[in-house]
């Protein structure tokens, strides 16, 4: 979920899915609004790590692509440069 | 919803998928356990079994938290929530989950019992402060995910003086779970269960880290790959899994690194070790006791442990006799394996625990798979809890 504001007492607003509510940051030092964090009943328990997400990410794309090249060379369909 | 569809995109699932079928080994069958019951409710949500070649099993585990509680434990809850002076605090699933005697705390509930369902510990704290009058109990269940917010609500309660509100406390370990389901007789001796590898947990491993598993999957030679929760991190953990078995390893691989590191979050660690303290002895539905399974509050803060306070007492349930759902935490049966699944037993009027949770086997397989397993008719259609 999307941090959204901090807020008094180690809580902050969060965001999903443009559903928001107010959860607790005591598990988790040196949140900053625009962060993403996992919650769990209420608690952020982990910042989630943007760079890391990319990476796998990347991975997947990585995977699909070559796959998309080799299925269109398969069922013989011309690869355009 | 960032960070999260993408984790479910149909085009790259269909690409894992094929990769995937051409690194299984065809010759050789791979049988994956997934702990956590936050996988099982995305493998059957998202029909990630059917994106594994045939040769490539999941097994489900034992990680749904509501499932492994045995009803003796319930008990012990439902008779905390019969006396007048207590309101007790509880997250939703427990309130359906059938104790004995056809008991459940849904149904203390609508006999007038004050039974309260929270989102979150800290609620259990405001409801305290708000009825100075009342003795507010919370009913903690849950791995290690959830056991850090109950130390902080132990804490804040402590720091607060709230002398009215008092933790029952079911907090259980994962690492000890799985090593007891390598021990078991249906793995070691009986071959009942065959598990060749784990799909780690994403949830509890950001609090624990992904050391914990090393030590076994060294002594135990089962692989672990930790995985996060959707779907498409479900397949690439299982691709992880199975390079590994085809290259005779063993080790502990973290596929969800947006989320865990080797370390976790060493605060909520620091303040779990603040508060509680293993049990020698946990009894887990299913499992049996396991030796340091479970944790319970530390002498320090015994004030606001609900068993010293109201001398909670366990007593031997049997559980009922239909119901296999401890054979289906350890794996070795399938929910339609149950002669009342899906006719006397059903999530709107479950038997058992597994049928409770969105995260148990049994409403999985009931929500996402019935229809293409079996052709009994249904009692009735499903409804949303989860
Ligand atoms: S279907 Fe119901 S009774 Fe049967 S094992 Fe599952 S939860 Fe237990």
């Amino acid at each position: 979920m999307r941090v959204i504001e901090l807020l008094d007492g180690e809580r902050a607003r969060v965001e999903m899915g443009g559903v928001e509510k107010t959860v607790s940051l005591t598990l988790v030092d040196g949140v900053a609004a625009g962060d993403y964090v996992i919650v769990h009943v209420g608690f952020a328990i982990t910042r989630l790590d943007a760079v890391e997400a990319k990476k796998t990410l990347a991975l997947f794309a990585e995977i699909a692509d070559r796959l998309n090249i080799d299925l269109k060379l398969e069922s013989g369909d011309e690869v355009h440069q | 919803m960032k960070y999260i569809s993408e984790f479910r995109d149909r085009r790259a699932a269909q690409a894992l998928s094929a990769v995937l079928a051409t690194e299984a080994n065809p010759a050789r069958e791979y049988h994956l356990m997934e702990f956590c019951g936050g996988h099982t409710h995305a493998i059957f949500r998202y029909g990630v079994q059917d994106l594994l070649p045939p040769n490539v099993r999941l097994v489900h585990g034992p990680g749904c938290p509501v499932c492994v509680l045995p009803v003796s434990r319930l008990d012990l809850a439902i008779e905390l929530a019969e006396r007048h002076d207590v309101i007790l605090c509880s997250y939703g699933d427990m309130l359906r989950v059938p104790g004995s005697r056809k008991r459940s705390l849904l149904k203390s509930r609508a006999l007038g019992r004050d039974v309260r369902m929270v989102d979150s510990c800290t609620e259990a704290l405001t409801i305290a402060r708000a009825h100075p009058d009342k003795e507010i109990v919370f009913f903690a269940i849950g791995f290690e995910t959830t056991t850090p917010p109950t130390a902080v609500a132990i804490r804040e309660a402590d720091r607060l003086g709230l002398a009215n509100f008092s933790v029952y406390c079911n907090h259980v370990l994962t690492p000890s779970a799985i090593r007891s389901i390598l021990d078991a007789d249906d793995v070691r001796r009986l071959g009942l269960v065959r598990v060749d590898g784990f799909i780690g947990p994403s949830h509890v491993s950001t609090i624990i880290g992904s050391r914990p598993y090393e030590h076994f999957a060294r002594e135990y030679r089962r692989p672990v790959v930790i995985a996060g929760f959707e779907p498409l991190d479900v397949l690439q953990a299982v691709r992880m899994l199975v390079r590994q078995l085809n290259e005779g390893r063993a080790e502990v691989e973290n596929q969800f690194t947006r989320g865990v590191t080797r370390e976790g979050n060493v605060k909520a660690q620091a303040l779990v070790a603040e508060v509680f303290e293993l049990r020698r002895l946990f009894e887990w539905r299913g499992l049996g006791p396991v030796p340091y399974s479970g944790l319970r509050i530390k002498k320090k803060y015994a004030a606001f442990d609900a068993e010293t306070r109201f001398a909670l007492v366990e007593k031997p349930v049997p559980e009922n006799k239909a119901c296999e759902c401890g054979a289906i935490i350890r794996g070795v049966k399938k929910p339609t394996d149950c002669k009342i699944f899906g006719t006397a037993c059903t999530p709107s009027n479950p038997i058992g625990s597994c049928m409770v949770s969105p995260e148990g086997a049994c409403s999985a397989y009931y929500r996402y798979r019935r229809q293409l397993l079996d052709r009994r008719p249904a009692a009735e259609p499903a409804t949303a809890t989860g």
